[in-house]
């Protein structure tokens, strides 16, 4: 193999490449974007929603209630308290979004109380929407429990008690987001700075120059995926960057993490790039890396774990994140950027990344027609 | 058709090295087929053969989908061959496609040059790709630039030059590895008529300056007949003439072509003129016009009036040339230019 023809090809996309900033930036903008918009409208913590109270019982313990959401209503603010006289009318407000939940205090209710004779709160909520009904759940139970816990302490403690210990300080979703973002935005340099560009010069003829040249099947192949994975590498470290100071991370001002997620930001490109050249070396249809690009997208961002845990996936998807090679890079992202650990966590992802690249440059070089 | 058709064809292919007096390209039965939907395939090439001497212009003429370009980049190594075998400088294009791009120089008939680079940026990536050593590129560069009247455009992206100035680039780009064999694909095909005769003018010097074999496909008779020292005329994916331009128009019938249109033409119009004196053929063509070949000009031209005067057919237009590649080509492919 003749490397100098190789780095001929690579050069020419190159200075292409560097002379479009608008691709570079394009390149990044849809993955800082997601990163802005998810980060901030995922995991935030649900505020100034409204919470309708029917109070049928007008005792000492239904004030005691009031007192308790007030205090909910007045510091976390996850609710404005709206008081209805009629049940009915607070349900039907609920299911036409006027209120967000409703609470009933049945009569009898602090009567029952003082007898312990099961008091019941009632509350009515909206669940198709799973985060609200949740979060009312959540604090709701949290009030009961305050009503349930004894007036005078036990003498004896009771026999278990969970004491979780969280091993870093709280990760906002912005946070959570960001390995996913960072392997986006390779994964979109790598189709734009790659599989679209490819098939948009081949398209155009300028692939017929150079297989009138004595550039060989290999060199052809390896100079177009180190020009892409050259590409995808300044994108990528430029977002993680960049994406670490949007979402409020320092872990990249430590020179020797930064160094690690540039290697992985590096080895990440290549695999990418390596994908979409075995998937684009039999393709001539210029619109075919378009089409495919949201497919792919979807396919493999959602499935790799990057937005939801894949513990809570079926066994088919569970299967199919496995083997995606976004999984990896999205858990050594997270290993490196959100957590305190070393190099240990993060070679298994590197591993997988390297023989990935592999499999799929044997495949491309077997498969690349150097004819046309 | 005469005997100036097809050339034999050795039966022998050398087994000498290319440089003790071997042909610059040998062609034996070559063809190409396509496969097409529903099983059906369609031969785009069908066993054509001839030889290209070293240091000689070699013409392949035909109409657009004759098979030119597929002839060219079967040659070029671009499309592999289904059938049949080339030789170039040597190397067998199925079996040492490598040694064969070594000895060639390409021009496509879509330009390849990378416009977003400029042109010296073109010109250097093919270098590195030719594997001209690093030391002598910019001095090869230069040189050719120098040659294709380029050298102030060196650094203009190739996106901002003129059509012409493009298949200049072309041109250079092609010679980078000082090639044996340059292969020109429709080198002027959409070049206004002043950037065509400058091209042309570019290719004969090159040629002459650096011995140069080249193999020029083309649709435009005038270019082949100037550039062209032997003359292959494809129709259809097969070879239906091959000579020099010269032999070629001898080799068709009379030495004239008279040009007629007329109005009011009797349905025996045309057999009248076949019977004019020194008439050798009469080609029907749209709207009453008329193309005849005639070994007579001046006599031929009388009797014809006379005729139309005879027969009360009006003469609207008249033209009388000396036979031209143009009417070879009409001749054995039957038909005009298809563009």
């Amino acid at each position: 193999m003749n490397v100098d023809r190789m780095l001929a090809i690579t050069r020419r996309e190159l200075l292409k490449f560097f002379r479009s900033p608008a691709l570079m930036l394009l390149s990044m903008l849809f993955p800082m974007v997601q990163l802005a918009i998810l980060g901030h409208s995922f995991g935030g913590r649900i505020r100034n929603t409204r919470l309708a109270v029917v109070d049928q019982d007008h005792g000492p313990q239904a004030l005691h209630v009031l007192e308790m959401l007030r205090v909910i209503e007045a510091n976390a603010k996850t609710f404005r308290v709206v008081t209805y006289e009629d049940q009915r009318q607070a349900v039907e407000d609920v299911k036409n979004g006027k209120v967000d939940g409703a609470m009933v205090i049945p009569p009898e209710f602090s009567r029952k109380l003082y007898r312990h004779t099961g008091p019941v709160l009632g509350l009515v909520v909206d669940n198709t929407d799973v985060f609200i009904s949740g979060t009312y759940q959540g604090q709701i139970q949290l009030l009961v429990n305050a009503l349930n816990a004894p007036v005078v302490d036990p003498r004896l403690p009771p026999e278990v008690e969970l004491r979780t210990v969280e091993l870093y300080p709280f990760i906002e979703y912005i946070k959570y987001l960001l390995p996913g973002s960072i392997t986006l935005a390779v994964f979109v340099a790598v189709m734009l700075g790659g599989g679209i560009v490819y098939l948009d010069d081949k398209s155009a003829g300028l692939h017929e120059g150079y297989l009138a040249t004595p550039v060989t099947r290999l060199e052809l192949v390896l100079g177009f995926n180190t020009a892409g994975a050259i590409k995808a590498t300044a994108a990528g470290i430029v977002i993680t960057v960049v994406g670490s100071f949007l979402a409020g991370l320092t872990t990249v001002s430590d020179p020797l993490r930064l160094l690690s997620a540039v290697l992985l930001v590096a080895l990440t490109s290549t695999a990418f790039i390596c994908f979409t050249s075995l998937l684009m070396t039999r393709t001539n249809n210029p619109m075919m890396p378009r089409a495919m690009f949201s497919i792919l997208n979807t396919l493999l961002f959602f499935s790799s774990g990057a937005i939801y845990p894949t513990s809570a996936f079926p066994p088919w998807l569970r299967f199919f994140s496995r083997i995606d090679p976004f999984t990896y890079a999205v858990h050594g992202f997270k290993a490196l950027l959100l957590k305190d650990t070393g190099f240990t966590a993060v070679w298994p992802d590197l591993i997988y990344l390297l023989i990935f690249t592999v499999v799929c440059l044997a495949g491309t070089a077997a498969l690349f027609k150097r004819t046309l | 058709m005469s005997s100036t058709l097809v050339e034999p064809i050795q039966a022998q292919l050398p087994a000498r090295p290319a440089d003790r007096g071997d042909p610059a390209i040998l062609v034996e039965n070559i063809s190409k087929t396509f496969k097409l939907p529903k099983g059906r395939v369609f031969k785009s090439v069908g066993d054509i053969s001839f030889r290209v001497e070293k240091g000689t212009a070699f013409g392949l003429l035909g109409p657009n989908g004759a098979g030119k370009s597929t002839l060219i980049r079967m040659l070029t190594t671009l499309i592999p061959i289904t059938s049949g075998r080339a030789v170039v400088w040597g190397h067998d294009v199925a079996t040492d496609p490598n040694g064969v791009r070594q000895q060639i120089g390409v021009i496509p008939q879509a330009p390849t040059s990378d416009g977003e680079l400029s042109v010296y940026e073109n010109l250097s990536i093919f270098a590195q790709l030719y594997g001209v050593p690093t030391n002598k590129r910019k001095a090869i560069i230069a040189e050719l630039l120098e040659s294709v009247n380029l050298i102030d455009r060196r650094n203009s992206l190739v996106k901002t030059l003129s059509g012409g100035m493009r298949r200049r680039v072309e041109i250079a780009r092609g010679l980078l590895h000082n090639p044996k064999i340059l292969f020109l694909d429709e080198p002027t095909a959409g070049l206004d008529p002043v950037s065509r005769v400058a091209v042309w003018e570019m290719i004969v010097r090159l040629q002459q300056t650096r011995d140069l074999t080249v193999l020029i496909t083309t649709h435009y008779m005038d270019e082949a007949d100037r550039l062209c020292d032997r003359i292959a005329i494809v129709n259809y994916g097969y070879l239906v003439a091959l000579d020099t331009p010269k032999a070629l128009k001898q080799s068709i019938p009379g030495n004239t072509v008279i040009e007629a249109q007329f109005t009011n033409v009797p349905e025996d119009w045309c057999q009248h003129l076949e019977q004019l004196p020194g008439v050798r053929n009469v080609q029907p063509e749209a709207a009453d016009m008329y193309r005849v070949l005639t070994d007579d000009g001046p006599r031929t031209t009388i009797a014809m009036v006379e005729a139309a005067v005879r027969k009360n057919v009006q003469v609207k237009t008249l033209s009388v040339e000396s036979t031209t590649l143009n009417d070879v080509f009409v001749y054995y492919t039957g038909r005009g230019l298809r563009d």
